[in-house]
């Protein structure tokens, strides 16, 4: 219970930002323990996930299980043998593709709902996240049928559509939070000294809020890269994406744990590796421009 | 909603005259920017459901060939008198509420342990975030697999025994997964309020003569209120979808005991090909969805008005 006062203590140093005192004490120490000890029980599943991977698959299914071997690729190896690269480039099509479209169509959105706003700006708000809560669910079957009946089933170009719906609101909201965030005396000064609408974006608004705009491509990447539903139902061998790869490499024969783990390590990269780059930006992400 | 406009950021006063030509170019002037989302999210997402209640009238059926016809409203009978399908509306408000629940306190107890300074703050927190970020797909995987297995996984290989958690406890096994990916998302978000709370107001309270615990119950709880409803909402609208979970680490069974509505949808379309039921029973859940979907948008707005009133 002392911890919020230390907390409060930890606050008074970063606001005030004087000399940089740690919480001294045991009480102290056993925080700092605590905190830890939580914070490597949830990496656990991961770590364990990467060792997996580096396992023969003896060694991947021993009982107990191994904590010291020598690693090695057979795993790895395995993956890029059974061509994991098709996949990893339709996921990486799907996603970067999809969010170049997200956001292309939710900027100029935002624009419209919050810097100069449409009459019913609420609504129009309301409506996209309205779209976000609709079960996918309820569209799988409608969405299936009329891709069949187009002849674009296992194809990826329905997949960037489909994610593109899928994060549209998500990036509606997030970039209207960051474009409120433009003083607008800026806006008008631009339009007082006579700057046209394409001047003002590209001096004024561009570079205020790209950083904004990278936080909203990356929690639409990180959404798309990892989607499963649609693919699965919509893609096979043509357009399958990386999770699609994962599914189909379970086996009931033979042992294949040490290869899953591999796999999966692969196929979680990218995102991990942009969410531990840009920890900042996915808070606000995440909580769709609300928290800042 | 639609009463309160004028608040908006540079909103224009409503004329109460009729607007002049100009006036209604200018209106058409600010809604172009605005109309290729909505047009693309309109079509997209809201014309499939027109077909979805087209088809739920539809007794269809891909493997009986030719038998398609007009039944009217026969297939919600159907749905509504259905035991799975209740059964399934059980499963995901259980799986629902318990892994938002759970997420939500221990992404709090997660955030106070990090909003003080320590050494290796940065690493934990890098540490802690990280199950959100592996894909969901290779998550489920790893947990039923490499985690669960009873004879060479995590669990038994360190505490011993040969439980096989997923039959004996499907619902656990599912829900221990989803709180394992989610914890960090409520985590970040109750840290970023919690970094925010003004300190004159703590430091206010210890003046007064309030201990930690009555601090922390009667100011921080209240002043984090937004920002847990916030995480338990968003956490909401993407957990009650949960399917990649169910998929992989129980297939919905034993039995039905972990089936939820989006799996037994997925069975229904993908397994049984009953396109008629399919659809009433996608029809169902939007509307349940919806009456859901009001009261979440009713907190969404609070926290709307908030933002608006900094």
């Amino acid at each position: 219970m002392t911890a919020l006062r230390q907390r409060a203590a930890g606050a008074t140093r970063r606001r005030t930002a004087g000399p940089a005192r740690r919480s001294n004490g045991v009480t102290g120490a056993a925080w700092t323990v605590l905190a830890w000890l939580a914070g490597l029980l949830f990496f656990l599943p991961v770590l364990w996930m990467v060792l997996t991977g580096f396992k023969r698959e003896v060694d991947a299914a021993s009982n107990p299980p191994s904590w010291f071997f020598t690693p090695v690729l057979d795993g790895y190896r395995q993956v890029f043998d059974r061509d994991i690269t098709p996949y990893l480039l339709n996921s990486a099509m799907a996603s970067l593709l999809s969010t170049l479209l997200v956001l292309l169509l939710a900027t100029p959105a935002a624009y419209a709902l919050s810097i100069r706003p449409v009459a019913k700006w609420r609504d129009v708000l309301f409506f996209f996240i309205s779209t976000k809560m609709l079960p996918v669910v309820a569209a799988l079957l409608p969405i299936y049928l009329l891709v069949k009946e187009l002849g674009m089933l296992d194809n990826i170009w329905t997949m960037v559509v489909l994610y593109t719906a899928m994060n549209l609101p998500l990036a509606v909201w997030m970039m209207r939070s960051f474009l409120l965030e433009v003083p607008p005396a800026l806006i008008e000064a631009a339009a007082m000294d006579g700057a046209n609408l394409f001047v003002t974006i590209r001096r004024i608004l561009l570079p205020i809020v790209a950083p904004g705009l990278a936080a909203t491509a990356l929690i639409c990447f990180i959404f798309s890269w990892n989607e499963f539903f649609f693919a699965v139902n919509l893609t096979a061998t043509r357009a399958g994406t990386s999770p699609i790869f994962l599914v189909g490499f379970i086996t009931s024969e033979g042992l294949f744990l040490a290869r899953l783990c591999a796999a999966a390590t692969i196929v979680s990269l990218p995102v991990v590796l942009a969410g531990w780059i840009a920890q900042k930006q996915l808070v606000r992400g995440l909580s769709m421009g609300a928290v800042k | 909603m639609t009463t309160t406009i004028t608040t908006g950021a540079g909103a224009t006063p409503r004329p109460t005259v009729r607007p002049s030509r100009p006036g209604r170019g200018q209106r058409w002037a600010r809604r172009a920017p605005l109309l290729p989302a909505l047009v693309f999210a309109i079509v997209v997402t809201q014309l499939p459901f027109l077909f979805t209640l087209y088809l739920s009238t539809q007794s269809w059926n891909v493997l009986r060939p030719g038998s398609r016809e007009f039944i009217g409203l026969a297939n919600y009978g159907r749905v509504l008198t259905d035991e799975r399908l209740r059964a399934a509306l059980v499963n995901t408000v259980v799986l629902t509420a318990s892994s938002v629940i759970l997420s939500v306190l221990l992404g709090l107890g997660l955030a106070i342990l990090l909003d003080r300074k320590f050494p290796g703050r940065g690493i934990v927190r890098t540490l802690l975030i990280t199950p959100f970020l592996v894909m969901p797909m290779a998550a489920a995987l790893l947990w039923k697999h490499a985690i669960y297995n009873p004879s060479y996984g995590l669990i038994n290989g360190i505490l011993g025994g040969s439980t096989d958690w997923v039959s004996q406890y499907p619902m656990v096994s599912v829900v221990a997964a989803l709180v394992w990916q989610w914890t960090p998302f409520m985590m970040l978000i109750i840290l970023a309020g919690l970094q925010g709370q003004s300190l004159e107001t703590l430091e206010a309270a210890r003046v007064d003569g309030a201990g930690p615990w009555q601090t922390f119950t009667r100011v921080t709880l209240p002043y984090l209120r937004p920002y847990l409803e916030l995480g338990a909402l968003l956490g909401s609208i993407y957990l009650v979808q949960t399917f990649d979970a169910v998929f992989t680490i129980t297939q919905g069974g034993p039995g039905r005991a972990t089936t939820n509505l989006p799996y037994e949808i997925y069975l229904t379309t993908f397994r049984k090909f009953e396109y008629g039921e399919a659809a009433a029973a996608g029809v169902v859940v939007v509307i349940g969805t919806i009456i859901v979907a009001t009261f979440a948008l009713r907190v969404i707005s609070s926290l709307f008005r908030m933002e608006d009133a900094r």
